[in-house]
C-alpha cells in the first residue's frame, strides 16, 4: 500500500488541490505529483507517463473539457498540450490555484 | 568489403507528430506493410533513393512518448532503435519528427534518444503552422544546442524534404555502429532533468505565442457533453450509412462481375472437375473475397480522414466512460459499429486501437456483432416460424425477434470483453492517459496512400488465406461426386454430406437435423450460403432470392419451432464464417486467437442453443 500524502500537509500557506477534483474552468499550476490510493496503475509508472505527458512541476494546467458522463475524463490543457485523463487519475497530481 | 549494405534509418516522434505524412513524402507509394515478428505490431517499410545516390531503406515506428516501451508498440520502438528487436538490424541513423508546434514533449524524447547514441537528425514538421500562429524557432540554435542537425519541414506538401536528404546524405551511414548502446530506464527524477533541459533550450530557441485558435472553437462543441455526443452520434450515424448501404451498389457489381466470369468460364472449360474447382472454387472464393473492398475502402476512407483530422482522439474521449466498464477502449467504438456490417472490416479497423491488449480484446469480441450475412438467415427462419401478426405490448413479434437477436450479439460482446478483462489479461490495463492533437485538414494524397496501403494488404494476405480455405470447402462439398443414377442432392453425396451425416449426433442435442448439420459447414464460407445450401439437400429447383420464398413453407412444415429458434441462436454466436477467422490470424499475426475465439464463440453457440431448444422444447410440450 503506497502512503497518502494529504495535499494539505506539503504547504500550509498555499491552498493545494487535486487536479481530479478540479471543476472545469479551473486553472493553475501543478505544484506536484503524489499518490493517492487509488490509480489505474503503479505508481512509479504513473508518475513518470505523467511527467512524460509534460505534466511537471511548475506546468500551467487549466480543466477545458469534461466527458458527458459522471464529467468523466478530462481534458487538461498543460501548457502547448492538450491531454485526456480520467479523474482518478488526475487525482495524483497537485495543483495550486492561479491569482 | 564488397557486399553492399543498404543503410536504414528509423523515424521516431511522438503521436500526431506527422511521421506517417513524412514517410509518405519520403517513400510515395512503395510501402511494405506487415507484421514485426511474433507481435501485432503493424511494421511500415519503405525505401527512396537520396540525392547523393544513396538507396536508403526507412522504417516507420510507432509513435512514442518515451523510450521506456509502455506498450507493445512502444517496446518495438525501443527495440528496433536499441538494436535489440528480433529480425531487425539496427538502424544506422534516426530521423526524429517533432510537431514545431507543440515542441516541448518531443525535445525531452530527442535528448532521451540522443542517450543511445546513434547519429541523429531532427526533423520540425508543420513550421508553416508555427509561421501562421505567429511563432518562430530558430533551427540553427536549437542545432547547436542539442548537437544535431536541425531540419525545418512541411511534411504534407514535401517542404524541407531535400534538405533534410542532404542531412542525410551527410551522415555516416556506411560502417555498422559496433559501440553498445548508452540506454537505459530513465526513474521520474531524470525525466524532470530531461524536462528541465527542454524548457530552458526551448526558451533559447523558439517562441510560442499560445493556443492554436481553430481547436478550441471546434473543441468547445465537439467535446460538449451534448453537442459533442450529437455529432459524434452523426458521424457514426453516417459511417454505418456508408458502410451498410452505399458499398452495396459496388458490392453487386462485384458479385456479378464475378458470377459473369464464372459463366463465361463455365462456358468455355468442359464439364468435370476442373471447370468446378475454377469456377466454383476459385472464381467464386477470389469473389467471396473481392466483395468485402468496397465496405472496407469505404469505412478506412472514413477513418483515416477522422484520424487525420484528429477527431478519432475526440471519440475515444467521448466515449471512454461507457467502454471503460467493459474494459473496452474509447477507441473500440468505432471497429465495433462497422462490425454491423461486417466484422471483416470491423476487425481491419481495430487498428485505431493502439494498445495491443485493447486491440485484440475488441477484435475476438466484433464477430458479436449481427453483420449483413446474418439477416438472410434470420429473414428467413423469423419469417417462416413467427407470425406476422402477433404482438407484444402492440410491436410486430418479428421486429422484436430480430432486435433481440442484435440485442444479445450486443450484450454478449460486451459481457465477453468483461470476462476476459477479468480473466485472460495478466498485464496491466492501460491508464487512458491520451494526447488531444490540435485539429488538421487531412491531406487527400496521404488518405490515397493509406488506403491503397490497406486495401493491397487485404487483398494479398487475408486473399490468400481466404482462398485457400474456400478451395477446402469447395473441396469437401464435391468430393467425391454422386455415383451415375444415384438419386438426391449431390452435396450429400461428398464429404461434407457426410461429415453432417457423422456430426449429426453432436448436434441432437441442441435440435440440429442433418440438413441443418449439413448446411453449416459451407456456411463456413459465408453465413448467408448456408440458406442455398437448405435450399438445395430440400432439393428445390429455385435459385437465387426465391430460394428463402419457396423454403419457408417447407421448414414451417418439417422444423419444431424448438429447433428453428434454436437455430437462430445458433447463428447469434457461432464462429460461422472462415474468412473472419482468417482476417483474426492476419491481424493478430497468431493462429492462437482465431483459435480462442472459435473455441468460445462455438462454446458460447452450443451452450445458448441447448438452452433455448430445451426451453422451447418444455414450454411447447
Amino acid at each position: 500500500m503506497i502512503p497518502t500524502i494529504e495535499p494539505a500537509t506539503l504547504d500550509s500557506s498555499v491552498e493545494v488541490h487535486r487536479l481530479g477534483r478540479r471543476p472545469k474552468g479551473w486553472s493553475g499550476w501543478v505544484s506536484g505529483l503524489a499518490p493517492s490510493g487509488d490509480h489505474s496503475i503503479a505508481w512509479s509508472e504513473l508518475e513518470r507517463r505523467l511527467l512524460e505527458m509534460g505534466i511537471v512541476e511548475g506546468a500551467r494546467v487549466e480543466l477545458m473539457h469534461e466527458g458527458p458522463i459522471g464529467r468523466d475524463p478530462i481534458a487538461v490543457r498543460v501548457d502547448d498540450t492538450t491531454v485526456a485523463l480520467r479523474r482518478r487519475d488526475a487525482d495524483v497530481i497537485l495543483v495550486t490555484a492561479a491569482e | 568489403m564488397t557486399t553492399t549494405h543498404v543503410p536504414e534509418i528509423a523515424l521516431v516522434g511522438c503521436p500526431n507528430a506527422g511521421k506517417t505524412a513524412l514517410f509518405n513524402a519520403l517513400t510515395g507509394s512503395r510501402q511494405k506493410v506487415a507484421n514485426y515478428a511474433g507481435v501485432t505490431v503493424e511494421r511500415k517499410e519503405g525505401a527512396f533513393v537520396t540525392p547523393g545516390g544513396k538507396s536508403v531503406k526507412v522504417l516507420d515506428l510507432p509513435g512514442t512518448y518515451s523510450l521506456r516501451g509502455r506498450s507493445p508498440d512502444e517496446i518495438v520502438t525501443r527495440d528496433v532503435v536499441l538494436g535489440l528487436q528480433k529480425g531487425e538490424a539496427i538502424p544506422d541513423a534516426v530521423v526524429c519528427v517533432a510537431d514545431a508546434t507543440n515542441l516541448r514533449l518531443v525535445l525531452r524524447l530527442v535528448i532521451e534518444l540522443m542517450s543511445v547514441g546513434r547519429p541523429m537528425v531532427l526533423a520540425l514538421n508543420m513550421m508553416d503552422q508555427v509561421e501562421k500562429q505567429g511563432g518562430r524557432i530558430d533551427a540553427a540554435r536549437l542545432s547547436a544546442e542539442l548537437g544535431i542537425p536541425v531540419v525545418p519541414i512541411v511534411a504534407i506538401r514535401k517542404g524541407g524534404i531535400t534538405e533534410l536528404l542532404e542531412a542525410i546524405d551527410r551522415m555516416p551511414l556506411e560502417a555498422a555502429d559496433p559501440r553498445p548502446h548508452g540506454w537505459r530506464e530513465p526513474n521520474a527524477e531524470e525525466i524532470r532533468a530531461t524536462h528541465a533541459t527542454a524548457t530552458r533550450i526551448l526558451k533559447d530557441c523558439a517562441f510560442h505565442p499560445g493556443d492554436e485558435k481553430l481547436t478550441r472553437r471546434l473543441d468547445a462543441v465537439l467535446l460538449h457533453p451534448v453537442w459533442g455526443v450529437l455529432v459524434l452520434l452523426a458521424v457514426l450515424f453516417l459511417m454505418f450509412q456508408a458502410v451498410f448501404t452505399w458499398a452495396a451498389p459496388a458490392m453487386d457489381a462485384i458479385e456479378a462481375m464475378i458470377n459473369g466470369l464464372g459463366r463465361m468460364v463455365g462456358e468455355v472449360l468442359p464439364d468435370g472437375m476442373l471447370r468446378s474447382l475454377i469456377v466454383d472454387g476459385v472464381i467464386a472464393g477470389v469473389g467471396a473475397v473481392l466483395v468485402f473492398l468496397p465496405q472496407i475502402v469505404i469505412l478506412f476512407f472514413f477513418i483515416i480522414l477522422l484520424e487525420d483530422f484528429g477527431y478519432m482522439a475526440r471519440a475515444a474521449f467521448l466515449m471512454d466512460r461507457l467502454m471503460a466498464g467493459t474494459g473496452l477502449h474509447g477507441r473500440a467504438f468505432i471497429p465495433l459499429l462497422s462490425s454491423f456490417a461486417c466484422a471483416i472490416p470491423g476487425i481491419m479497423a481495430a487498428r485505431v486501437i493502439e494498445n495491443r491488449r485493447d486491440r485484440i480484446a475488441t477484435i475476438m469480441v466484433a464477430p458479436l456483432m449481427t453483420c449483413s450475412a446474418r439477416l438472410p438467415v434470420y429473414t428467413l427462419i423469423i419469417a417462416a416460424f413467427i407470425p406476422e401478426e402477433a404482438r407484444v405490448f402492440g410491436f410486430g413479434l418479428q421486429g422484436l425477434t430480430m432486435f433481440a437477436l442484435f440485442a444479445t450479439g450486443i450484450v454478449s460482446a460486451l459481457l465477453v470483453a468483461f470476462v476476459m478483462k477479468k480473466l485472460i489479461w495478466k498485464e496491466e490495463p492501460e491508464p487512458f492517459i491520451m494526447e488531444l492533437p490540435d485539429y488538421k485538414w487531412p491531406v487527400p494524397r496521404n488518405v490515397a496512400i493509406g488506403l491503397w496501403i490497406r486495401a493491397g494488404a487485404f487483398l494479398r494476405r487475408a486473399g490468400t488465406i481466404i482462398l485457400a480455405i474456400m478451395i477446402l470447402i469447395w473441396f469437401l462439398s464435391s468430393f467425391p461426386a454422386p455415383p451415375d443414377g444415384a438419386t438426391g442432392p449431390a452435396i450429400d453425396w461428398s464429404w461434407a454430406g457426410r461429415l453432417g451425416h457423422f456430426l449429426e449426433p453432436l448436434f441432437a442435442p441442441i435440435g440440429f437435423n442433418w440438413q441443418i448439420v449439413l448446411a453449416l459447414i459451407p456456411g463456413m464460407a459465408a453465413r448467408e450460403v448456408a440458406v442455398g445450401v437448405l435450399g438445395t439437400v430440400y432439393a428445390l429447383s429455385a435459385t437465387g432470392d426465391e430460394v428463402g420464398e419457396a423454403l419457408k413453407p417447407i421448414l414451417t412444415a418439417q422444423w419444431p419451432l424448438s429447433t428453428a429458434l434454436s437455430f437462430l441462436v445458433w447463428y447469434v454466436f457461432a464462429p460461422q464464417c472462415a474468412s473472419t477467422l482468417a482476417v483474426v490470424r492476419r491481424e493478430t499475426n497468431s493462429w492462437i486467437w482465431p483459435a480462442v475465439q472459435f473455441a468460445y464463440m462455438g462454446t458460447l453457440a452450443y451452450a445458448a442453443s441447448f438452452a433455448t431448444y430445451h426451453l422451447v422444447e418444455a414450454l411447447t410440450r
